[in-house]
C-alpha cells in the first residue's frame, strides 16, 4: 500500500519536496478524520433535537412556524 | 488583472497529498492570495473541508465565522480553535469536492491574507464554491482570525482526507503599488 505523502514547495528556490508521512502523522490524520466526522454528527444531532423541540412547542401553542415568525418580527 | 498581482508559486498535484505547504514565502508583497481547486478522496461530509494554517503553527490560535448555503438551506457557524485533534487546529475552509461528487470536478476557493508580514493578529477572508452536477452544491464565505504574532512565511493547506490528483494550488502576491 502506498504511504500517504505531503507536498512542500519552497517559494524562494522553487524546490518541491514530496515527503512521506510518519506513522505518528498518519495516526493523527486518521484520528482527526474520525473526530471531525463525530463532531459533525453531534452538531447535526443537536440541530435535529432543537428542530423537534421547536416543532413540539409550535404544536403546543397551536400556531404555525410562519405565525411564530410574525409574532417575533 | 493589475500588474501588482504576481504568481509566487503553484502546483497541480501529480500524486495525492495529505497536505500542501508553501514555504519561504518572499516578504516583498503587501498581501497574499491563495487560489485552490481541490477534490478529496473520501465521501464523508467533512471531507469538503481543508485547513489553512500559518508558519507550521497548529496551536489553538485560529477562529472563524462561516456562512454556508446549499441551495436548500443556509447556515452560519462560529468556531474557535476548531481542531479536536491538535494537528487540525487551523482555519477550516469548506472548499473541496468529495469523491462522490461528479467525476473530474473540483471545488474552487480564494483565500485572501492581507498584511501577511505584520507581526500581529491577522484576518483571513475566503470564498468557496463546490462543483457538482446535482441539486446540492455548497457556497461558503468565511471570515477568519489568526492571533499569531509573527510574519507569515509559510502557509499549510491540510486536507481532512487526501487531496486527489489534479487538485491545484496557486499562491499570488499583491503589492500596494
Amino acid at each position: 500500500m502506498t504511504r500517504p505523502t505531503r507536498l512542500e514547495i519552497n517559494c524562494t528556490t522553487g524546490e518541491e519536496s514530496i515527503i512521506e508521512l510518519t506513522d505518528a502523522e498518519i495516526a493523527a490524520n486518521e484520528a482527526a478524520q474520525v473526530q471531525a466526522e463525530a463532531d459533525r454528527l453531534a452538531a447535526e444531532a443537536e440541530a435535529a433535537t432543537k428542530a423537534e423541540a421547536k416543532a413540539a412547542l409550535l404544536t403546543k401553542l397551536g400556531i404555525t412556524a410562519d405565525e411564530a415568525k410574525l409574532l417575533l418580527a | 488583472m493589475p500588474s501588482t498581482y504576481t504568481l509566487i508559486s503553484s502546483n497541480v498535484l501529480s500524486s495525492t497529498a495529505a497536505s500542501v505547504t508553501f514555504s519561504a514565502i518572499p516578504s516583498t508583497y503587501t498581501d497574499l492570495v491563495l487560489r485552490t481547486s481541490t477534490r478529496q478522496d473520501q465521501s464523508f461530509a467533512n471531507a469538503k473541508l481543508f485547513g489553512i494554517y500559518f508558519n507550521g503553527d497548529n496551536s489553538n490560535l485560529y477562529s472563524a465565522t462561516v456562512l454556508n448555503g446549499t441551495g436548500a438551506a443556509a447556515s452560519s457557524t462560529r468556531t474557535d480553535n476548531p481542531g479536536s485533534a491538535t494537528q487540525y487546529d487551523s482555519i477550516y475552509v469548506r472548499g473541496s469536492d468529495l469523491s462522490t461528487d461528479t467525476s473530474n470536478t473540483f471545488a474552487s476557493s480564494e483565500i485572501y491574507i492581507p498584511s501577511y508580514r505584520a507581526t500581529q493578529a491577522r484576518v483571513v477572508g475566503s470564498f468557496s464554491a463546490t462543483e457538482n452536477n446535482a441539486t446540492t452544491a455548497y457556497i461558503s464565505a468565511l471570515a477568519g482570525l489568526y492571533t499569531g504574532t509573527t510574519a507569515v512565511t509559510s502557509i499549510g493547506i491540510q486536507a481532512v482526507a487526501t487531496f486527489e490528483i489534479g487538485s491545484s494550488f496557486y499562491l499570488y502576491g499583491i503589492k500596494n503599488s
